[in-house]
């Protein structure tokens, strides 16, 4: 039943031969030789520190919701810089391919990478940055501030969490993986049919980008199960439906949209690996089957995963606005109901991704009226948003800037976004850099956001405050970058410029290219001055010390405990009075954290389990890249094997007294004290000297 | 729930009232409740049931994604044979009052149970077993004496939705199987703890939801 494969393959090997090694390509070979170096500067200072055993303990194996947020941050992060070394390359390319006289060089006819290589540049640019980019920082964003805001100790399902992580971890790791192994796939991040199909595509590259797909997509769907059931089952008393900040409202959102979403992207991955491993036709371009089946099917989930993108974004908005405007959000009712409307619209929209296929007016007029009615909810939360600014005492902190930056994105992005849902306009430009420029708008609003999210809430988690005078600069260096890059892009698809070009046959476009490329230069000064606000706020961070409320006009819950957040969260659960307690408990002057009696507290013990079962997973999907059958069945069976065992285990809650947590408290220095977690070193985090458990008041 | 009452820090009633502070009626005599100290547990057996519902949820997107597939290919036979020609309704229906009798042998054992039945739990769970492991021979009859004749799912995108449907069908059933194997070592061992009673309703969910499934397989499929 298994397909006849072009090329040498082996029973113990697969189709792994040393030649799959790209040690012939300059660019490859900088890329390998930087992460080596980054991977070495990494594992040599952690062992020169000596902390693997802090690492395993307290990160790898951890269940902490708080920590493995921060580490789906970190995954999301580096993955973002490898999102945007592809841009850099692919903008470069065709800054350096226009016009019959431009030269080539590295086996290119015209710029420095032939056709195959530069299409794997922009189909790994994409899929990285809304799936391994994007993605983990959100559900990172999600899982460490929805639990704080309805008052629970952790997540619905701790263990299943940290299994989601090393699943999206895996996923990662093997787009990186196919840099230096192999290919990446070449046929764009959607991965049209019949292209992907084998005939088409023999090699390794789009095996790669199905199996990393499909791996972190299982990672989401159970990240949303667990958040879904932590919102509904784990809220504090007092904490009803329509008190939940709005935060964790759109996280409600969007994770319906991930329950429901993500599983037809596995079906339909599934059923495209079958055509590729097993030779049926489900996709194929003879034999019955059907292209057009895919493209719905994929669109089915891809409209909706950009709704889940877009709706924590909207989510991270209506937390920063109010905060820095002083005042609470305006229109919350109005908020909530537009959140689940645009998530239950995000279903009924996907057909104008491909209004040109031939569907017939009839068709076209029902999803280009659907698409512009998500603007109505969309445009209720614009004008939200610019009522609580109206007459408050806005402050222009960086998170606020950020915020601020992203509803001009979303402004833009929305309204072009408008003028594509019409389908006559979608015909003109159609497959132009416009409608690239449109949803980067759109993605942009989400980084704008994610930035935004991460100087607002670095403090509560970390304890230390980012440096702002960096942080502004940064966010401007970003703006620049962007308006000089995607202003000329709309440009540039209004002339007719088709998107993925590695060839640009007219000179007269060479201005606006240039254009772009300047944009990227801007990119790369604000990344600069973002590692430096990086390495100077960790440097001082004593200088930068924050106590419970940062910000001291923040409304929610996350704001009512320590700053970093012990690993119980709270020490006493909170009763909850108000739609914005802590704004309530401010005014009330409630802003003690020291409650009458402490109790004690159950938690979840660390685990290695998901860490094996993420380790599996990657032996698993190496594997069947590969086709090195022996070794995927070890993986799988491996997995099976584990989960048995790991249900037989009784053993995987703990108690801390209530005296501990009494004397943790007071002492203000937080430490797990269960035997098999060793207490942390040193590392600045924990707050020295004598520590007072109250709010900024007293 | 008992709640414990936190005196206001360096305020009392009076001043409070006096300044208008009257929150949601919370307030009275100088104490309000701030922090909920009375010691309650999660439930754990219906976080977890509900989240395995919201997995369920899942799967029965994947299946419709398959449904969906095979309903746009029903008809692709690109040659090959048809529906009518390989589908055989009647040993279908006899698959069909299988998988039934297997859902009910599970529901017999979570009635019992309720009433702390060890045996007959067990008895009830080895049953469906039985009953499921005879449902996958007659599949794997099926399908081999298909293979045999040469319609295999590479003849036509209709058969390739065939099998393809049939077989995550199967695939759900080989695991529930293992699951149901699972429990009767744990029942053994473990007695019914939480976290036993838990998968076991998990699985009684699981287990009816596959002959939900077959349903639509049966009606959309083989009739």
């Amino acid at each position: 039943m298994l397909v006849h494969l072009q090329g040498p393959w082996t029973p113990l090997f697969g189709r792994l031969t040393l030649s799959q090694v790209p040690y012939d390509n300059p660019v490859i070979i900088g890329a390998f030789l930087f992460a080596a170096l980054a991977a070495l500067v990494l594992v040599g200072s952690v062992t020169y520190t000596g902390n693997w055993r802090y690492l395993w303990r307290e990160w790898l194996t951890t269940v902490d919701h708080k920590k493995i947020g921060v580490m789906y941050i970190i995954i999301g992060l580096v993955m973002l810089f490898r999102g945007f070394i592809d841009a850099v390359l692919i903008r470069t390319q065709q800054v350096m391919a226009v016009g019959p006289e431009s030269a080539g060089h590295l086996g290119a006819v015209h710029g420095f990478m032939p056709p195959y290589h530069f299409d794997q540049v922009y189909s790994a640019h994409g899929a990285i940055m809304l799936l391994f980019a994007v993605t983990p920082v959100l559900v990172g964003l999600m899982n460490i501030i929805v639990p704080l805001q309805i008052g629970a100790r952790d997540m619905a399902y701790p263990y299943l969490n940290a299994v989601g992580l090393w699943l999206t971890a895996v996923g990662a790791g093997l787009v990186m993986l196919s840099l230096f192994l192999g290919d990446f796939s070449h046929a764009g991040w959607v991965g049209l049919t019949p292209l992907t199909e084998l005939p088409y595509s023999p090699g390794v590259g789009v095996d790669y980008w199905i199996w990393s797909i499909q791996i972190s997509s299982i990672g989401t769907t159970l990240g949303a199960i667990n958040l879904i059931a932590t919102i509904v089952k784990m809220r504090a008393p007092g904490m009803t439906w329509m008190r939940l900040p709005v935060f964790t409202w759109t996280t409600m959102a969007t994770n319906i949209i991930a329950l429901t979403a993500f599983p037809v992207l596995g079906a339909t991955l599934a059923l495209l690996s079958l055509d590729r491993y097993l030779g049926t036709h489900f996709f194929t371009a003879g034999m019955g089957g059907n292209l057009m089946l895919y493209t719905d099917l994929f669109w089915v989930w891809g409209h909706p995963e950009v709704y889940f993108l877009v709706l924590p974004a909207f989510g991270i908005l209506s937390e920063i606005i109010p905060t820095f405007s002083e005042k609470p959000l305006f229109g919350y009712t109005a908020m909530v109901l537009a959140s689940l409307v645009i998530a239950g619209a995000s279903w009924t929209v996907w057909l104008h991704h491909f209004f040109t296929m031939g569907a017939g007016p009839l068709v076209n007029t029902y999803f280009s009226i659907a698409t512009m009615l998500v603007g109505i909810p969309t445009g209720v939360k614009m004008f939200n948003w610019a009522f609580t600014m109206y007459r408050a005492r806005i402050r222009f902190d960086t998170p606020m800037l950020w915020a601020i930056g992203a509803l001009f994105l979303l402004l833009i992005g929305g309204l072009t976004g408008m003028m594509l849902a019409v389908p006559a306009i979608d015909f003109q430009v159609h497959n132009s850099v416009f409608v690239i420029a449109h949803f980067h708008s759109m993605v942009l609003l989400i980084a704008f956001a994610i930035m935004g999210a991460v100087s607002y809430w670095f403090p509560k988690v970390f304890g230390f405050r980012l440096d702002e005078r960096l942080g502004r600069r940064v966010f401007w260096y970003w703006v620049a970058g962007s308006i000089m890059v995607f202003i000329p892009m709309y440009t540039l698809g209004f002339m007719g410029m088709t998107r993925r070009l590695d060839y640009v046959a007219h000179p007269s476009w060479m201005p606006l290219i240039i254009a772009e490329e300047v944009g990227i230069g801007l990119y790369w000064i604000a990344l600069y001055y973002q590692a430096k606000q990086f390495y100077v706020s960790i440097r001082d961070r004593r200088r930068y010390r924050v106590n419970v409320d940062p910000w001291r006009t923040t409304r929610s819950l996350e704001w009512m405990t320590h700053s970093p957040v012990p690993f119980y969260n709270f020490a006493v659960t909170p009763v909850i009075h108000a739609r914005d307690e802590w704004a309530w408990r401010k005014e009330q002057g409630f802003t003690s954290l020291r409650p009458e009696r402490y109790q004690d507290i159950h938690m979840p013990k660390n685990t290695a389990v998901p860490v094996i079962i993420g380790a599996l997973s990657f032996i698993l999907g190496f594997g069947m890249v590969w086709r090195i059958w022996w070794l995927a069945l070890f993986g799988l069976g491996g997995i099976v094997v584990t989960l048995i065992l790991r249900s037989c285990n009784q053993d995987t809650d703990y108690v801390i007294p209530a005296a501990d947590v009494e004397r943790m408290e007071r002492r203000g220095s937080f430490v797990s004290v269960v035997p098999g977690t060793t207490r942390s070193p040193g590392d600045g985090a924990a707050p020295e000297g004598p520590f007072h458990p109250t709010g900024q008041e007293t | 729930m008992a709640l414990a009452k936190t005196k206001i820090a360096g305020l009392d009633s009076d001043a409070l009232w006096d300044r208008g502070y009257h929150p949601d009626g919370t307030l009275s005599s100088g104490t309000t409740t701030l922090w909920d100290d009375s010691h309650h547990e999660h439930d754990t057996i219906s976080t977890r049931t509900f989240g395995f519902w919201l997995y369920m949820l899942s799967d029965a997107m994947i299946l419709a994604a398959m449904f969906t597939a095979f309903a746009v290919l029903s008809h692709n036979y690109a040659g090959g044979p048809t529906a009518a020609d390989i589908m055989h309704p009647r040993f279908a229906f006899q698959e069909t009052l299988l998988i039934f009798s297997s859902v009910l042998a599970v529901g017999l054992s979570m009635s019992a149970l309720k009433h702390g039945n060890r045996a007959g739990l067990i008895g009830g769970i080895a049953v469906a077993f039985a009953i499921g492991v005879v449902f996958l021979g007659m599949e794997f009859r099926e399908f081999s004496g298909l293979i045999t004749h040469g319609i295999t799912p590479e003849r036509s995108a209709f058969l390739s939705a065939y099998f393809a449907m049939v077989m995550a069908h199967s695939l759900h059933l080989i695991f529930g199987l293992l699951w149901m194997g699972v429990m009767v070592v744990q029942i053994l061992r473990q007695g019914f703890t939480d976290k036993v009673i838990y998968r076991l309703l998990n699985l009684k969910i699981f287990w009816q939801f596959q002959a939900v499934i077959w349903v639509c397989v049966f009606t959309f499929i083989y009739l």
